[in-house]
């Protein structure tokens, strides 16, 4: 049996860094940050709370480590101390991490597949799961459709929504943000590509110049998006409180924003660094392959949503 | 050695075993499996249970005897010179193959079993079975007979200062009744948490889940006393509901459906009727008990944290709308839910009881609460 | 920060920097297995003395010492600690010792980041334990969590609970891909797949459950957060969502979960067997497809804990099967290690001990399993005590045990001192007796009608659950011989040669013991 990675040994000297102090600042931080975030959020209704000032100690103290530690990890690199095998370990690293990022998605998309094709049918009645229901009466006139506008409790507890962000019909297709949003992304991830290939070149212009195409688009995208939330809140009334199809689509579509957020921000420090500070080889550049690797994930994700969330 | 710790094995084995068996003589030690319970559903479970108990044992005793001859003959002192195979597939894929024939063999009449039980059919008597903390509902979907079935021992046996009856925890104050030879379906759901309605002699177990209704059915042909448990963590008292049917006869079937009816019929004319504020104290403290004090305890203190005391609250000493309301609609997002299932009496009662009683009637305007009161929130007039 | 770049490579790598700050900024795989380790027993000693907590409350009918409330929280945590803060982390301390020794690797491939995946450990559980003390108590759901109990009806510190778990999932994951990565990335030439030892192997498969089921925790909690405090409606059906979602989310994670803890101890009682039959391993290629198919396997399997639910018919009889499919692999394991031990050329040391029980008990475990995927059976032992017997007969005789195992086994190359053997045999047997006193009445029980998570109960059950809680006492204090023990082999004894056993083959016995703190800088030579 041949894989390939059982041909990639080498032979050298192998690196181990030094003590460090990033893991554990790190592993402090995380631990305020996440005391901060759940006592501000047991504490959102009292006004007089001061709980936030933790979640915000805890954010400078985790941007701090990890702007250090990476300012450590760069100077390593350029003092050559990695070798190949370390590169190597980065890579299947990131590799490994985008599939945990690829599996915290499935929980949502799951979570969706299971109420749009079971648990919905369910409650109006329908299927096997429906006949007790049907039996005692129990949510009475609730039907079944995706996306979900009325409520089984027909907004006696949630907010009902007036729309859904569904796909609106050719005529309205150019309104439609999601549409937009799409050519975007789908666009971003091909300038990242090309930014890819000018700098496999050596061709730091090319480089530069579609890098910063990416990064705008991730920009706009942002900006898309929040606009959508916006129009979503303030003239559709559909809000996280407004029942299961609320839910799905602002989990989905925030994690996935978010995670656009985080993709665009380390493209954006490969661009400075590129920039700034003339980094990245011809040969020689996967941080940013990883963030490469990364916005490409995270325009798959689109896709999906695109079709399960907005489309179908 | 290894005798010799077998030897010692079985000494303090035997030590530990007059230790524990001693205080205890008038012991069921005897009840170590499954039972058969009572209808043809639950023979058949058990008799599935037996077969694939056997079957594991009888691996379990193929596997371990093998492994025991070896460590009684191929020790390092009788079999200094260890065999050197590693690989036969012959036997691999005989021990890869007859595991597999052994399981559909397992899985079969286990799985004849299930399409019997999974049977939707609506029964001769539908009854909707509901959870609440931590106390059952049913509803007699053709008869309109409906009741709630609470633990009904004495929380001095469960604090150890009373000695425990012989159904200690097993107890209802009010039993299910259904009769013999018809098939009965039960609706099963919840009201807040998910709670597990399982009776043993019937082998059934099913979730109760809020929102959603699962069903069972049974056929009793045994008159008798059944007792179950709520299998599914419900909070606090998850140990203190039990469930408790009583199969009967037809004809007494009927008389006990007829009693109930009268009962309800009476339970609304109480309503018209004038009420003292003595009386609500007194009915209502019975309410309170029973329904309340789970959560706001016995002297309306709550627990902090999770549950409010209702001695001092503001709500019982000065806003009597509101707490009407509060206990008609619940509180959204909160362990307090809505019992407006509980007749109209019962909830002035207990309302004037926490406005009333620990000193509340004393620090607020102690305005009391009458079944007209709530008859009113109910169908407002314009 | 720059030292690094300047002095690099010569004069530090010889061995271990003074102090404290030894443990608090190491990179070495062998410190952070240590820590590790030694967190992890921390935890089984809290988790533990929870469970006695447990077993003191059930040795008789009618509350006595602590409230109902008390003890559904002491039952969470005692679920929650033992998986998440005692096995867990011994497997992840075992692989941080064993893998870089056993493919011939100087460190894992990420050490800065296996530092990190350490410390966020003990800040996980301490936000968990500080739980205790908030109002309302601490989480009082059970390990399972099930909405809505966990979502509307929790007491607030379940948003302390979520977090920590988001942390603590993050630890895992780092951890994991490190585990992956050094494997992948790290052997030393000539150490192919196929000759990779098997705890390698284990852990390979395991770190792969891991990255897989991790983030699908981590997403079941965030919907719980946002259904607790921002209004959504996952779990709840006024909504559209569906209280049982969230079980299929929760076990989607769940049930790898368990194989991720008993891999690992595959892996080590594979070894252990070998090195005391004196006989190469039977079928170390089927080992593999065994533990592949398991891994496989438990990806489709999660609702057999779901069985009344009230799942349609069809979903009932797949994962009936499904279920019961995992006992071929698993079988084949057993077969395995009985068909090694056969004709070899057996000595009975402790680690030896331990495996045999571990081999037996967990049979018993699996067989207990078996009977609990049969539905219309599992109708009948769902949420009793034969679950709860199940499952701490594959966990403490499994789990438990082979860590135990591994400790005696490997602590010899560890701290270059052997371990008391009379003293190892005794705990062994302590424990070995108590286990099963403990846990073998509880199939009676649970049979018998007895339901899980109940603080008190019907007086037909009184006798069986005393001989339990005695044999819980028993096992209890045992585990103090076991603390004696090492400390006391940490601290001196008789040298240990370099092989340590006279059967025991691999790379970490080609080093000396204790194994130096850089074990390889460059790469051994493998025939
Ligand atoms: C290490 C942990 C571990 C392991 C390895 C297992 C292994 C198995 N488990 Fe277990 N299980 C748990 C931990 C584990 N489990 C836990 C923690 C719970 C409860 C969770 C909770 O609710 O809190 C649970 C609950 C649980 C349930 C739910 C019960 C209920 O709530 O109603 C079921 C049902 O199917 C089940 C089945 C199995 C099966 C079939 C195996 C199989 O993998 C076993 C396979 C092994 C063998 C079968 C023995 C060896 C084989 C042979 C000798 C070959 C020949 C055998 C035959 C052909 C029969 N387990
Ligand atoms: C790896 C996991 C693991 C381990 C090792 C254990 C170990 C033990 N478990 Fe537990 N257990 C679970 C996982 C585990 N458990 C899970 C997942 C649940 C389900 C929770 C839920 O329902 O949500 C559970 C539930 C559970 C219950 C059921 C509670 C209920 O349903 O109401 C019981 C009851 O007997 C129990 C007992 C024990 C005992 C006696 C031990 C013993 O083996 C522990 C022995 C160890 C020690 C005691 C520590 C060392 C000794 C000391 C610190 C000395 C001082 C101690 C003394 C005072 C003697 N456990
Ligand atoms: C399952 C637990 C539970 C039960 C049973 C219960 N309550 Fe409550 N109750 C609560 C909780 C939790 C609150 C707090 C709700 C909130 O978040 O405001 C509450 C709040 C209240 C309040 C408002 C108190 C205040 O000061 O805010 C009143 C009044 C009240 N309950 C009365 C009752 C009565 C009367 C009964 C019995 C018929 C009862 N409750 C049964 C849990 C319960
Ligand atoms: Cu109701 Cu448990
Ligand atoms: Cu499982």
């Amino acid at each position: 049996m041949t894989w390939i990675w059982a041909t990639r040994m080498s032979g050298g000297s192998y690196y181990v860094p030094d003590q460090s102090r990033f893991p554990i600042f790190m592993a402090f931080s995380l631990f305020v940050l996440v005391m901060g975030a759940s006592s501000t959020i047991n504490n959102l209704d009292d006004p007089t709370s001061n709980s936030v000032y933790i979640l915000y100690f805890g954010f400078a103290c985790l941007f701090t480590t990890l702007f250090f530690w990476f300012r450590q990890v760069i100077k390593e690199h350029l003092a050559g101390l990695d070798s190949n095998q370390l590169k190597q370990s980065y890579v299947y690293g990131m590799a490994w991490f985008i599939f945990s990022e690829v599996m915290f998605f499935a929980a949502f998309f799951g979570a969706l597949f299971y109420v749009r094709t079971l648990a919905v049918p369910w409650l109006a009645g329908e299927g096997e799961k429906g006949i007790g229901i049907a039996a005692v009466e129990m949510w009475q006139g609730f039907e079944s459709t995706w996306p979900v506008i009325v409520t089984p409790d027909q907004g006696d507890g949630y907010v009902l929504a007036k729309k859904s962000m569904a796909w609106p019909g050719w005529d309205h297709a150019l309104e439609w943000l999601p549409l937009w949003n799409t050519i975007v992304l789908l666009s971003s991830s091909v300038t990242v590509h090309f930014a890819h290939l000018g700098l496999k070149d050596g061709n730091r212009k090319k480089f530069n110049r579609f890098l910063g195409i990416t990064v705008t688009l991730a920009l706009i995208f942002v900006g898309l998006q929040a606009a959508e939330y916006y129009e979503a809140y303030a003239y559709y009334g559909l809000t996280l409180n407004s029942g299961i199809y609320g839910s799905t689509f602002f989990m989905l579509t925030g994690f996935h924003g978010f995670h656009v957020l985080m993709g665009g921000i380390m493209l954006a420090i490969m661009l400075a660094r590129s920039v700034f500070a003339g980094h990245f080889e011809e040969h020689d550049h996967f941080g940013f392959e990883a963030a490469s690797w990364y916005w490409h994930f995270v325009d798959v994700v689109w896709v999906m949503l695109f079709l399960f969330v907005y489309i179908l | 050695m290894f005798f010799r710790f077998f030897k010692n094995l079985s000494k303090s084995l035997t030590l530990l075993f007059i230790f524990v068996a001693t205080p205890s003589l008038n012991a069921d030690w005897f009840d170590l499996n499954m039972t058969r319970g009572t209808t043809e559903i639950s023979n058949e479970v058990f008799e599935l249970h037996m077969l694939i108990f056997w079957i594991c044992v009888v691996i379990g005793l193929l596997v371990f005897s093998v492994m025991f001859y070896s460590m009684w003959a191929h020790t390092k002192k009788k079999n200094p010179v260890p065999a050197t195979f590693h690989e036969n597939h012959k036997l691999e894929i005989a021990w890869t193959i007859i595991p597999f024939l052994i399981l559909i063999a397992m899985a079969v009449p286990a799985s004849k079993t299930l399409v019997k039980i999974y049977d939707d059919e609506a029964g001769d008597i539908n009854i909707q079975v509901t959870g609440y903390q931590w106390k059952w509902q049913y509803r007699y979907l053709e008869d309109d007979v409906s009741f709630f079935a609470n633990l009904s021992t004495d929380l001095d046996e469960i604090y150890n200062l009373v000695p425990k009856g012989e159904n200690y925890l097993q107890e209802v104050d009010e039993m299910v009744v259904i009769p013999v030879g018809k098939k009965v379906r039960f609706l099963i759901t919840a009201n807040d948490v998910i709670h597990s309605w399982w009776m043993p002699a019937f082998a059934i177990k099913q979730d109760a889940i809020p929102g959603f209704v699962n069903t069972a059915w049974t056929v009793v042909d045994n008159p008798g006393i059944y007792r179950g448990k709520c299998t599914e963590l419900c909070g606090k008292n998850h140990g203190f509901m039990p469930i408790v049917v009583k199969v009967v006869e037809q004809d007494e079937y009927d008389e006990w459906v007829f009693n109930k009816r009268q009962e309800a019929i009476k339970l609304a004319e109480l309503t018209t009727k004038d009420w003292s504020t003595a009386e609500l104290m007194e009915r209502g403290q019975t309410v309170y008990e029973v329904n309340c004090v789970a959560c706001h305890q016995t002297e309306g203190q709550g627990i902090s944290g999770i549950f409010p005391a209702l001695a001092g609250s503001e709500i019982a000493l000065y806003e009597k709308d509101r707490h009407i309301e509060i206990l008609m609609e619940g509180v959204q997002g909160a362990a307090m839910n809505s019992f407006d299932y509980l007749s109209e009496v019962e909830l002035a009662a207990v309302i004037t009881y926490s406005r009333q009683a620990w000193g509340n009637a004393e620090a607020g305007d102690g305005e009391i609460v009458i079944p007209k009161d709530i008859v009113d929130y109910k169908e407002p007039k314009i | 920060m720059s030292a690094v770049i300047e002095n690099h490579h010569d004069e530090h790598h010889h061995g271990p920097a003074a102090g404290i700050t030894r443990w608090l900024f190491t990179t070495n795989h062998k410190d952070i297995g240590t820590l590790y380790l030694w967190f992890s027993f921390a935890m089984f000693l809290i988790g533990g003395a929870m469970a006695m907590i447990i077993r003191a409350e059930l040795f008789q009918p009618g509350m006595q010492i602590v409230e109902p409330e008390f003890y559904n929280q002491m039952i969470t945590l005692h679920g929650l600690i033992m998986i998440f803060g005692g096995v867990m982390p011994a497997f992840v301390g075992l692989a941080n010792w064993l893998v870089p020794m056993q493919i011939g690797a100087p460190d894992m491939a990420l050490p800065r980041m296996n530092n990190l995946s350490f410390w966020i450990l003990p800040f996980a559980f301490f936000i968990l334990l500080s739980s205790l003390f908030m109002e309302g108590g601490a989480p009082n759901f059970g390990w399972t969590f099930y909405a809505p109990l966990s979502t509307t009806y929790a007491p607030p510190s379940v948003t302390f609970f979520i977090f920590s778990v988001h942390i603590m999932g993050a630890s895992s994951i780092m951890g994991a891909i490190n585990v992956v990565v050094t494997i992948m990335n790290m052997r030393a030439p000539g150490v192919g797949l196929m000759k990779m030892p098997l705890f390698v192997w284990s852990w390979l498969i395991t770190a792969y459950l891991l990255i897989a089921v991790m983030p699908v925790l981590a997403g079941a909690v965030t919907m719980m957060l946002m259904d607790i405090h921002f209004g959504t409606s996952f779990f709840n059906a006024a909504g559209g969502g569906d209280p049982v979602l969230f079980q299929h989310i929760f076990w989607f994670f769940g049930h790898p979960e368990v194989y991720i803890m008993i891999l690992p101890a595959f892996g080590i009682v594979s070894h252990i067997i070998e090195t005391f039959s004196r006989k190469q391993l039977f079928g170390y290629s089927s080992m593999v497809w065994a533990m592949l198919s398991i891994a496989i396997l438990s990806f489709v399997v999660w609702a057999h804990h779901m069985f009344t639910v009230g799942l349609p018919l069809a979903a009932e009889i797949f994962f009936m099967w499904a279920t019961m499919l995992i006992a071929v692999p698993t079988g084949v394991k057993v077969f395995n290690w009985v068909a090694t031990m056969f004709r070899g050329s057996i000595t009975f040391e402790t680690p030896m001990l331990f495996a045999i029980a571990f081999v037996v008990l967990f049979t018993i475990g699996g067989l207990s399993g078996l009977m609990l995927a049969i539905v219309p059976a599992d109708f009948q032992y769902h949420d009793t005590y034969f679950v709860v017997a199940h499952f701490h007969y594959v966990l403490v005789p499994g789990a438990i045990f082979s860590i135990m195992a591994a400790v005696y086994y490997w602590i010899p190359k560890w701290t270059g001192n052997m371990y008391d053997e009379r003293l190892g045999k005794l705990h062994f047997w302590l424990s070995f007796i108590g286990v099963n006193v403990t846990f073998f009445p509880q199939h009676f029980i649970g049979l018998a009608g007895m339901p899980r998570r109940y603080p008190d109960y019907a007086l037909q059950f009184a006798d069986w659950n005393m001989v339990s809680s005695v044999g819980a006492f028993l096992f209890g204090f045992s585990q103090l011989l076991f603390l004696f023990i090492v400390l006391k082999t940490v601290m001196g004894g008789k040298k240990a040669t370099d092989q340590v056993w006279e059967g025991a083959r691999g790379l970490e016995w080609s080093v000396a013991s204790p194994a130096p703190y850089h074990t390889f800088s460059t790469p051994p030579k493998i025939d």
